[in-house]
């Protein structure tokens, strides 16, 4: 290790300066006393940088950590000094011909890992054989190969991103797999899977994105159980279409597989967030069976061919209108060249009337400007009332019941292909992977309100 | 406590886990309402756990045992108490600083070093008691000492951390929790190894207790405190008795243990005596009987009796019930015959070890959950078909045999238990955690976790302990129990009012009291520490008195002491009117004057009891006069007032 800090890492200033002085750095085993003649004998730990710098992190040998300010240290005996070195055994992933091949791509966070118990670190688990140590039901369902694209938050997944993942699936669908696995963040698994939907069209396997709500570090984890779903979905299910594999109820019972372009994340914690809004789910997925809710899919075809189209405009936004919105936010939009605006508009699609000319000006300026909903649920009905007619007057295309995050990327993707008003308005209003539907089943409409005493006997007698 | 055992020369050495619920308005990592239990739920989640395995690609052995058990978990939720932070599907709030601050006030009683900074640890338990499969815990203090029997008792460390689930019920392979408990906040106070004798176990839990209530901060009741009894013998192993609800349990619960692992070291030298040396060397074959046990005379071996077991107690496949068709196994022990008869705790032998284990990890749980050559029913049939078993398995005449009888994966589980638990036989005494029972004996309830299981928690920032802070909390405490015995001793009150009024909380009552009104602390200490226990025993809802009003009621005893003669009256006056004041009460009754012409009626009292022909003696008289007076004139007129004025009147009758 370099004597440039690193050895003394996350610790600033005065603990910084003191552990210097005290002649010992982290992972140093050591026995510490303070003013109260109190022994603190365990490992000293790297801090975290947004921590304070008055205290020295000590792992003690009972396992509890507990921080020691600097100014009460009396003595420090150095009894050894070990890195923790974070590595995770890998056990040979088993081959068995007769079992499908799933790819599993990787985007970051961590669907599967293990623990540092002494620090408490968490060690992605990535590769087959790592997968294999910590989800060993996996060898029961595949022949499993993994590739880690990129290592990033879902946050932080944009265009580039986006491309690179349609073409690895375009080359590994071209290599002969049976099912791709796209392990991502829970943030903007919706976002991606949107996107792909797009990109990657007439796919003859399986696209499932999985991800988890409770860390797989955790006993408690959703992350094993959603990964053996999206796995068994890639290798045996019957629907080759972008889909994200979440846990259905929050009990450790299936997953529902949802269309790419139609879900939510939901809750910003529950493990049932993810829910298929507008419509019902294509299918529950368990350790052993598929329930088909939906006949209305494509089915799987290894003869199909797949047709890629990476590319992305990141000169879009979404606007979410607000009562009282200025029109300058959409004009300041113009200026800073954007090409595309998704208004979220209220009820059918409605916006203020201080805001027309500021659109009118926008759109004929070039900017391509849509309506969804904010209500999620629901169309854009603008010819409804006056409001929404002056709208469409203006030149605001309606996207009827297409989610307003499936919107934003879809525009992003047909703004990469053409900026003709026209072309762009025909290109956003017809359905690729069902972003629009024609018809909105009175069940794709369900949030039950507790209390009542009808929904209180159903979740009395159902796991939730 | 039998049979006799010399524990100095056993090497007995005990250390305690007290831990103690906190009396906060909220638990300690959502905005939940603080113990308010409930019976009834409103909704049921149900989970698994699933082990996390170490750098080393290792399951710790406490979480690998659990995992075998494949246990189904189900959670009952109350809206009441209960948010999504206790479904596992929130992330804890910012820690209750409320309970971080009574934490300190124990620590500083306790002796302890309060720790700079406060780091919340996971710590992990697979049983489903908690839903993360971790509890949240975190060492508030470390390095305290006690006065105790005339030596120091140590202090390891004192934590703060989140309670656990209640069991609703543990059947083949479903645990069902209750979760109103999960997320209270409470202590954790870790004394050193310095414990050795069983009555030492008591009186420094009887203690421990008395300093967490001396704080006044602590919740009393039934669950509220609970104690882990750790208990080791020379060569022997810590074993945890986990839980254990009362001091008065601990003694044989100890003693129990001391003999146990004592009797398991025996085993230990005959086994390495018969050349058993390595675990390895066990050897544990199996073949399945079913068919023997067709039309057995012992019901629960036959298919038949096993459905009845699976019907009766509405077991749902997938849920409690365990995979596989019905199956009997029988296991030959290789060259063990003898040691399944081989003595443990008091009235126990090495075969209950074998069904500990089989119930716990195997999910076997029908009784008597397993059968063994050297205590087979001896009614003629059963005889015989051990007879088959033994011949079915090879059976030399120095192995011993254990059937086992479930469905198939668990009676392979089972087997296999019965092969480990031989294993550490040959080792010596197992670190185990174990569940007490009243009657002084333990079973097990799972493999002790090591340090292994500890990891910080992610979501949750450290907390600054400032100095600042430490300062006030010291200035506010409460005194220590010993200085306040020895307060109350020299004023006269006995050892055993003190340690009741410590114990139940009354002690910091008597303290305000006497300092406010300037009462007698004798009195005070006998007023709440007997009268009130009297009145509460007699169902008077003492608990709803406001402070406001006993003070009211100490002030007017100080100015008017008659009114201390009728206590009982009183209090129940006031129980009754709780939000009436005590001034306005008395006033209602009468009390705290003296009728007018109260005297006048002793004369003709005294005039009757002279006709009437009862007792003559002076006494008797005097007694008669009393009772028919005081009922009237208590809390009105002085007791020794009145009784001067029938001795005035008897002496003039004479």
């Amino acid at each position: 290790m370099s004597a440039t800090g690193d050895e003394l890492k996350g610790y600033r200033g005065r603990a910084r300066a003191r552990l210097a002085e005290l002649g010992v750095r982290v992972w140093s085993r050591v026995k510490l006393t303070n003013d109260a003649g109190s022994v603190f004998e365990g490992v000293i730990l790297p801090r975290s940088e947004t921590f304070d710098d008055l205290h020295i992190v000590i792992k003690m040998v009972n396992g509890y950590n507990v921080g020691v300010h600097v100014d009460r240290v009396t003595e420090v005996e150095e009894l050894g000094w070990k890195e923790a070195v974070y590595k995770i055994p890998e056990k040979e992933f088993p081959v068995r011909p007769n079992l499908p091949k799933v790819t599993l791509l990787g985007t970051g966070g961590t669907i599967a890992s293990r623990l540092d118990y002494r620090t408490g670190a968490v060690i992605p688990a990535f590769t087959p054989g790592e997968l294999y140590g910590a989800v060993p039901e996996l060898a029961d369902i595949c022949n499993l190969t993994t590739r880690k694209l990129f290592g990033v938050f879902s946050e932080n997944m944009a265009r580039d991103n986006y491309i690179a993942l349609a073409l690895a699936i375009g080359e590994e669908i071209a290599a002969g797999v049976d099912g791709i696995v796209i392990g991502h963040g829970t943030d903007t698994m919706g976002h991606t899977a949107a996107v792909l939907s797009f990109m990657v069209q007439d796919s003859p396997v399986p696209i499932v994105l999985v991800g988890s709500q409770r860390s797989s570090d955790r006993p408690s984890s959703d992350a094993a159980l959603n990964l053996i779903h999206a796995v068994r979905t890639a290798a045996y299910g019957d629907i080759a279409e972008v889909m994200i594999a979440m846990f259905g109820p929050t009990s450790d019972r299936y997953g529902l597989l949802h269309r790419g372009t139609r879900c939510r994340k939901m809750h910003s914690s529950y493990r049932s967030t993810f829910r298929t809004v507008g419509d019902i789910p294509l299918a529950t997925v368990s350790r052993d069976s598929f329930t088909y809710l939906s006949k209305d899919y494509r089915r799987r075809d290894k003869s199909r061919q797949v047709r890629v189209d990476p590319v992305y405009d990141e000169r879009t936004t979404i606007l979410y209108y607000y009562p009282g919105m200025h029109p300058d936010l959409v004009d300041a939009l113009v200026e800073k060249g954007y090409h595309g605006i998704v208004i979220a508009g209220t009820g059918l699609g409605h916006v203020n009337k201080p805001l027309y000319p500021a659109l009118k000006r926008a759109i004929e300026q070039g900017v391509h400007v849509v309506m969804a909903v904010q209500t999620l649920w629901g169309y854009a009905q603008m010819y409804v009332y006056d409001t929404g007619r002056d709208l469409l007057d203006i030149g605001i295309v309606p996207l009827d019941n297409m989610l307003p995050e499936t919107a934003l990327m879809k525009l992003s993707w047909v703004l990469a292909h053409t900026r003709d008003h026209a072309e762009v308005a025909r290109m956003m209003t017809t359905p690729i992977a069902h972003e629009i539907t024609p018809r909105e089943p009175h069940n794709g409409y369900l949030i039950m309100q507790g209390g009542l005493p009808e929904i209180e006997e159903w979740i009395k007698t159902h796991w939730k | 406590m039998e049979p006799r055992l010399d524990y100095a020369e056993a090497g007995l050495i005990v250390g305690l886990e007290v831990h103690q619920q906190l009396l906060t308005a909220h638990k300690m990592f959502c905005r939940c309402p603080a113990r308010r239990y409930t019976t009834t739920h409103d909704g049921e989640v149900l989970r698994h756990m699933r082990p996390t395995l170490s750098e080393l690609g290792e399951y710790d052995g406490t979480a690998l045992m659990e995992f075998k058990t494949k246990k189904n978990i189900i959670y009952l939720l109350n809206e009441s108490n209960v948010c999504t932070y206790e479904m596992d599907d929130t992330p804890p709030f910012l820690v209750n600083q409320e309970a971080v601050d009574i934490a300190i006030e124990q620590c500083l009683m306790l002796g302890c070093d309060i720790v700079d900074e406060v780091h919340i640890a996971r710590k992990q338990y697979l049983d489903g008691s908690i839903p993360t499969g971790f509890q949240r815990t975190a060492i508030v203090g470390v390095n305290g000492r006690l006065p105790f029997a005339g030596r120091t008792l140590s202090i390891i460390q004192v934590s703060v951390e989140e309670d656990s689930c209640r069991e609703v019920s543990d059947e083949g392979h479903l645990i069902v929790w209750r979760t109103d408990r999960l997320g209270m906040p409470l202590i954790e106070t870790v004394t050193g190894p310095d414990l050795h004798t069983p009555d030492e176990v008591a009186a420094a839990i009887l203690l421990i207790g008395r300093v967490c209530r001396s704080t006044g901060h602590v919740r009393v009741g039934i669950g509220a405190s609970r104690q882990d009894v750790n208990v080791s013998v020379r060569g022997g192993h810590r074993v945890e008795i986990k839980g254990v609800p009362k001091a008065g349990w601990a003694p044989g619960l100890v003693h129990g243990e001391a003999w146990r692992q004592l009797n398991l070291l025996k085993l230990r030298a005959e086994l390495h005596r018969r050349g058993f040396t390595e675990p390895g060397s066990i050897a544990v074959s199996h073949t399945d009987v079913t068919d023997l046990f067709v039309a057995s005379e012992q019901p629960f071996v036959r298919r038949e009796g096993w459905e009845r077991f699976v019907a009766e107690g509405k077991r749902r496949p997938g849920l409690e019930l365990g995979n596989g068709p019905f199956r009997v196994w029988a296991a030959r022990l290789h060259r063990l015959a003898g040691t399944l008869s081989w003595p443990t705790q008091p009235d126990h032998f090495f075969a209950s070890e074998l069904a500990g284990r089989i119930r716990v990890i195997a999910g076997l749980d029908q009784r008597p959950i397993l059968l063994h050559s050297e205590k087979w029913p001896d009614h003629r049939g059963a005889l015989a078909e051990l007879r088959k078993v033994r011949q079915r398995l090879g059976c030399e005449a120095d192995d011993a045999v254990v059937v086992v009888w479930g469905p198939e994966d668990d009676v392979n589980t089972a087997v296999n238990e019965v092969q480990l638990r031989y294993e550490d036989a040959v080792r010596g005494v197992p670190a185990e955690t174990r569940q007490p029972f009243p009657d002084g004996s333990t079973d097990f309830e799972r493999i002790l976790p090591g340090p292994d299981r500890m990891y910080p928690d992610t979501d949750s920032p450290p907390t600054r302990v400032t100095r600042d802070r430490v300062e006030r909390l010291l200035a506010g405490l409460a005194e220590p129990p010993w200085v306040r015995e020895a307060r109350y001793a020299a004023a006269g009150v006995p050892g055993a009012v003190s340690h009741y009024l410590i114990r139940r909380g009354g002690a910091n009552l008597v303290d305000r009291l006497v300092a406010e009104t300037g009462a007698d602390l004798r009195f005070t200490c006998f007023f709440v520490g007997e009268k009130l226990k009297y009145l509460r025993r007699c169902s008077v809802a003492v608990e709803t008195i406001s402070y406001e009003h006993w003070r009211e009621l100490f002030q007017l005893f100080t100015t008017n002491p008659v009114l201390a003669e009728a206590w009982a009256q009183i209090v129940r006056l006031m129980a009754a009117s709780p939000l009436a004041s005590v001034a306005s009460l008395l006033a209602e009754e009468g009390l705290g004057a003296a009728p007018p012409a109260w005297t006048e009626r002793i004369e003709p009292l005294v005039e009757a009891l002279g006709a009437g022909g009862y007792s003559t003696e002076h006494g008797a008289k005097v007694r008669l006069a009393m009772g028919g007076l005081m009922a009237e004139l208590r809390g009105r007129v002085p007791a020794g007032e009145v009784r001067a004025a029938i001795e005035a009147a008897l002496g003039g009758a004479r």
